[in-house]
């Protein structure tokens, strides 16, 4: 159902007018997201973020000329659900798949999407030399500080203490380090057009991700450097949690360690939409 | 501009014959001994608009190539020894993904670390798969300068025809030798098939395009190996081997790349010794020449196969012989090279 | 018709919806769907002004809006 509707019953006219009313859709599925149900969790931010993917993608009006990589992880299956040419990344690599296509096609649009095993553990140098390059691309990277997909190993954006199937105790800095903040850590190099980071858990915070989002496909489109959006995810089966639960756990708890905003912004201009 | 000949270096060669078959991307890694290819590439691509992109590693320069390949463009990489292990995973994405690429491996001595001297190696690795799962590339084994630079163009072909990876198995001496070859300053651009599976963006298509290795229906899977299994066996057509004074010898010698050219040259000293030799080059190592060698092999005395490895070719020259001709071998390892005094003396052993 | 159009097998049972209708014209159903997740339901059509914030929150993508307007004057009767 993508237009408005004429009203058939009358139950939705306004008695104290005469006026005829119609009911407008104003949420609807975007266009560049395909009609595949998700395969993901119940609670899961996943969906949230490839919507709002698709949403930039119709509004940005990129749906033919993008092409997005997907990572190994729980989003290995990314390629099913948009709209647009995908690409299935071994584990870590998308970062380099996506210099080979931009490259290769530098008026595509190019989007890669990874969790935090996929960016920041196995594929932490493809990501760091790919910004370093300044790399015309756009990282829609999601944090949610566990390894969802193989069964809840730690992660390394864990949070101190927080218990695994593989830090059963909770994470001990001694011998499993510290968690890795990507925004941070990306932040001092020089390719790096624009980051931010921003947690997936309510109507305003969504909205911000949109205005983030914009922002790093900008600063891919207007040629100036690396785009990343990282957002703070739940993942309520693996952390033991209700969705609900695990979204207020993120508001009171993760932020602490990952604090929410933006890192990098070289766009000159005002947002141009 | 007319071709000329010219005393070109092994590995200047190659790099030159990849634009002339119309390498759209370069994406490496420096490694010794192969290093001649990314500096020439380095200025040579970007002046004719092509890309270069000097990678952050070995695994990063064969994902480049896999996303330069999914976006139709002809890509290649080049390396040695360690480098190409390093990128093993993604080679078996791009054949399971069925993607044409180029993959230059210039072999230096291993395992490990090794040496920079060359070798014969990575015949295994190249011609067996090399990473995960079943599948192959095309091989190809050049021996001379001229080889250097004609089989580019030729493997950017066949990956094309069969939409598979294909592969330049040459070796530390052919990379850095010198000698004269006839280079095309302007050759003209090759034609390229249609590349409709190509995820390039829909720009009006009707449907998107997904460049994709993971089937996780077992018999999805399992369907999706057999097409690739049936492909390999249809690229067996493309079989190409050169044989030299075969038909009269006593002996027959198998070798490929360098040491085909040492065991040409052990052949002529030992039919002045009075024992007539003759070499069968397979020029692919994949797919392997089995029947030209089993037929040539069939009223020989003895076959000798000769390579810088402690034996990888000559399993493939037995089976393809099957125990009708005795089969010996002759190899040195870790960049030692034989003269060929010494291939001679083990044709002349092998007769007696 | 409801603003607020669920489409039932779609959903998961996460609640999410539930949490953030700021007019409680949300509640999870008794029961099932083909999936076997009790799925939300538009329990108080009356409640709800179709402020999409269940559908913000809905992270299916499993949850249509719809808003009142007025009707343009001809063009509207030749859609739907």
């Amino acid at each position: 159902m993508t237009t408005a509707m004429n009203q058939q019953d009358g139950t939705n006219r306004t008695p104290d007018t005469e006026q005829l009313v119609d009911l407008k859709c104003v949420f609807e599925r975007p266009q560049a997201l395909s009609d595949k149900p998700f395969h993901y969790c119940p609670g899961c931010s996943h969906g949230t973020y490839h919507r709002l993917i698709a949403e930039m993608i119709d509004e940005f009006g990129l749906l033919d000329r993008t092409v997005g990589i997907c990572p190994v992880g729980c989003a290995v299956f990314a390629y099913e659900y948009f709209e647009v040419d995908m690409i299935e990344a071994s584990h870590g690599r998308a970062p380099a798949v996506a210099t080979g296509v931009k490259r290769s096609l530098p008026d595509r649009f190019v989007f890669t999407y990874q969790g935090d095993g996929d960016l920041a553990s196995i594929g932490m140098g493809e990501i760091i030399h790919a910004a370093a390059r300044g790399e015309r691309i756009t990282v829609f990277f999601v944090n949610n500080g566990i390894f969802g997909m193989t069964g809840g190993q730690m992660a390394p954006t864990s949070l101190l203490g927080q218990k695994t199937t593989t830090s059963v105790d909770g994470r001990d800095p001694r011998t499993t380090g510290h968690p890795i903040k990507v925004c941070e850590l990306l932040s001092s190099l020089e390719g790096v057009a624009y980051l931010a980071r921003v947690p997936l858990t309510s109507p305003k915070n969504i909205n911000t991700c949109r205005k983030y989002m914009r922002k790093a496909i900008r600063a891919q489109t207007e040629d100036v450097g690396l785009g990343l959006v990282e957002v703070l995810s739940p993942c309520p089966v693996q952390w033991g949690m209700k969705p609900g639960d695990a979204l207020h756990y993120i508001d009171e708890t993760v932020v602490k360690a990952f604090p929410p905003g933006e890192f990098v912004d070289k766009l000159e201009s005002p947002i141009k939409t | 501009m007319p071709a000329k000949m010219q005393l070109t270096k092994g590995n200047e060669a190659l790099a030159m014959g990849a634009i002339a078959g119309g390498c759209d991307c370069f994406f490496g890694y420096p490694i010794t001994p192969q290093n001649e290819v990314p500096e020439v590439l380095s200025y040579e691509m970007p002046k004719r608009g092509r890309v270069f992109v000097q990678a952050e590693s070995e695994v990063a320069s064969i994902n480049m190539v896999y996303g330069a390949a999914a976006a139709g463009k002809r890509a290649m990489t080049s390396s040695s020894s360690p480098g190409v292990s390093l990128m093993m995973e993604g080679l078996s994405y791009i054949a399971c993904a069925e993607l044409p690429c180029l993959i230059v491996n210039v072999m230096r001595g291993g395992p490990g670390l090794g040496s920079i001297t060359p070798s014969q190696g990575d015949y295994f690795q190249a011609c067996k798969g090399g990473g995960h799962g079943d599948y192959h590339s095309i091989v190809l084994a050049p021996w001379n300068v001229q080889e250097m630079y004609e089989f580019p163009a030729l493997a950017f072909e066949l990956a094309d025809r069969y939409r598979c990876p294909a592969m330049i198995l040459a070796d530390g001496v052919l990379g850095a030798m010198m000698e004269p070859a006839i280079i095309a300053d302007n050759a003209p651009p090759p034609t390229v098939p249609e590349k409709t599976w190509a995820t390039n963006g829909r720009n009006g298509r009707a449907h998107k395009n997904v460049v994709n290795s993971l089937v996780i229906d077992p018999y999805g899977l399992r369907d999706h190996n057999l097409k690739l299994q049936a492909k390999y066996k249809k690229m067996q057509c493309e079989t190409r081997w050169d044989t030299r004074d075969v038909d009269d010898a006593e002996i027959l010698v198998v070798a490929y790349g360098i040491s085909a050219r040492l065991a040409l040259s052990g052949c002529k000293l030992a039919r002045k010794e009075g024992v007539k030799a003759g070499l069968l080059r397979p020029i692919t190592l994949y797919p392997f020449p089995t029947e030209p060698i089993a037929e040539c092999a069939a009223n020989k005395k003895r076959v000798l196969v000769v390579e810088l490895s402690a034996g990888q070719m000559v399993e493939d020259v037995r089976l393809a012989i099957n125990g009708r001709v005795p089969v010996d071998f002759y190899g040195e390892m870790g960049g030692v090279i034989p003269s060929p005094v010494e291939i001679c003396r083990k044709i002349v052993e092998a007769a007696q | 018709m409801d603003l607020c159009q669920i489409h039932v097998d779609r959903c998961k049972g996460c609640e999410l919806c539930v949490e953030f209708c700021p007019k409680h014209a949300l509640e999870m159903s008794e029961g099932r769907n083909a999936a076997g997740y009790h799925p939300a339901v538009l329990a108080h059509p009356d409640l709800c002004n179709g402020c999409a914030l269940c559908a913000e929150m809905c992270p299916e993508t499993g949850i249509e809006i719809y808003r009142r307007q007025k009707r343009a004057r001809q063009d509207a009767t030749d859609q739907g």
